[in-house]
């Protein structure tokens, strides 16, 4: 197992009974609580810390439903309003053969946010209990979301942008629905729930089962 | 045992033996793979003039137009400041704080605080005060930093209001786009192990 042999061939921090910290890389003593270097807090990894993952992702989750069932944008054309939600404009773009980014927004609102709700969710799993993938692949896995997570906000300066530039002299005019707002704090506490996550986790878990 | 020779991986928490990385070598962990240290010759200059650059560009890009509307005669431009000014009555208000936040504020204050930390270094002065603080500062806001999102933004904003009226792009939009690519610049020059190590030789001595 490729696995069992990295345990055993590489020695971490937290085994030798140090702290690395995680943001400059410095070793410190174990009984230390601020970085050497850096001065940044540190602790040992400790699957204690996922409970901040689990919460920031729950409340993720709970501001995606109402991004997605209220209005993004209102449209008032002529003293005719009409709301558009999140799927709405999507398929309103695919309507009007703009299929190039009509895709970027399904991807950007709908795919990537699914998608990290599933694999910060995984993740946090995956250190408690074996897992199927093995630990490279989860730590790809985990750098896609953290890297991918906040292109989600595209669609939030979209409706900032049409806001500002469809006024009321025009035939029509936009406003921003609560959808937006929702969906803004969405992608915000997903990027939260993923800095949270320790990606030494990834490898404590490994150790501990191969002991 | 003297810890300061070793290094732990920021990613997995295996130890290294902290040896001098030529410069331009890449050193990465045996374990994970993540990159370890990256110096490059003259980055701490590259990377303050790169600042500097940013900060100009942002300037521009807040504050002239990037897309103009025209229609019936009549034609309205929208800036950055436009669009944070859109939200700010009423509930959506915490929009605008958002947008002014993500989009200027925060990268502009990240541009700031490297070139407050780096700058001394290329020059070979002692760090300015709190450099510590503050480039820890810098490196946590990074993916908060979202002016280069706000390009894409403004793409598909251009598409869905095409079918109302005639859309141009302003300077601004371009101002963005050369933003985009001093970043990436930017970002790729920095080692942060250096600039760490650095930080404490130079306070130290
Ligand atoms: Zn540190
Ligand atoms: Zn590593």
């Amino acid at each position: 197992m490729e696995n069992t042999e990295n345990a055993q061939r590489f020695l971490t921090a937290s085994r030798a009974g140090m702290i690395g910290c995680r943001m400059c890389g410095a070793v410190n003593p174990g009984d230390a609580r601020v970085c050497t270097r850096c001065s940044s807090a540190i602790a040992p990894p400790d699957p204690a810390s996922l409970q901040a993952v689990w919460a920031w992702l729950t409340a993720g989750l709970i501001a995606y439903v109402p991004a997605n069932v209220y209005p993004m944008l209102r449209t008032t054309t002529l003293g005719h309003s009409s709301d558009s939600t999140l799927i709405g404009g999507i398929v309103e773009l695919f309507a009007h053969g703009a299929f190039g980014v009509g895709f970027i927004v399904f991807f950007a609102s709908i795919f990537i946010p699914i998608a990290k709700f599933v694999a910060i969710g995984y993740l946090a799993i995956s250190v408690r209990r074996p897992s199927t993938l093995d630990s490279h692949s989860r730590l790809v896995l985990f750098e896609i979301v953290e890297f991918i997570g906040r292109w989600s906000m595209i669609d939030v300066f979209v409706v900032a942008i049409l806001t500002a530039l469809v006024q009321l002299d025009f035939a029509a005019s936009i406003s921003p629905g609560i959808a937006a707002v929702s969906f803004a704090l969405s992608v915000a506490f997903t990027m939260l729930a993923a800095q949270s996550f320790d990606p030494r986790l990834i490898w404590a878990a490994n150790s501990r089962s191969a002991e | 045992m003297n810890t300061d020779d070793l290094i732990a991986c920021p990613v997995c928490d295996v130890l290294h033996r902290d040896r001098d990385v030529p410069k331009h070598r890449i050193a990465r962990c045996a374990c994970c793979g993540s990159v370890l240290a990256a110096p490059k010759s003259g980055a701490m200059t590259r990377v303050t003039m790169l600042s500097v650059t940013a900060l100009i560009l942002l300037v521009a890009a807040a504050g002239f137009p990037f897309l103009e509307l025209s229609a019936q005669g009549l034609s309205h431009r929208a800036s950055v400041l436009d669009a944070v000014l859109a939200f700010s009555q009423g509930p959506m208000a915490i929009l605008s704080f958002a947008t002014a936040f993500l989009i200027v504020l925060l990268p502009a204050a990240r541009f700031c605080a490297l070139i407050y930390t780096l700058a001394p270094m290329a020059l070979g002065w002692r760090p300015a005060k709190n450099a510590v603080e503050v480039y820890r500062w810098a490196e946590w806001i990074r993916p908060w930093a979202m002016a280069e999102i706000f390009i894409i933004g403004v793409a598909v904003a251009l598409v869905k209001v095409s079918g109302l009226a005639r859309v141009d792009l302003g300077p601004a939009f371009w101002s963005f786009a050369a933003l985009l690519v001093v970043t990436v610049m930017t970002d790729s020059a920095i080692c942060r192990m250096t600039v760490w190590k650095t930080l404490k030789t130079r306070s130290d001595s």
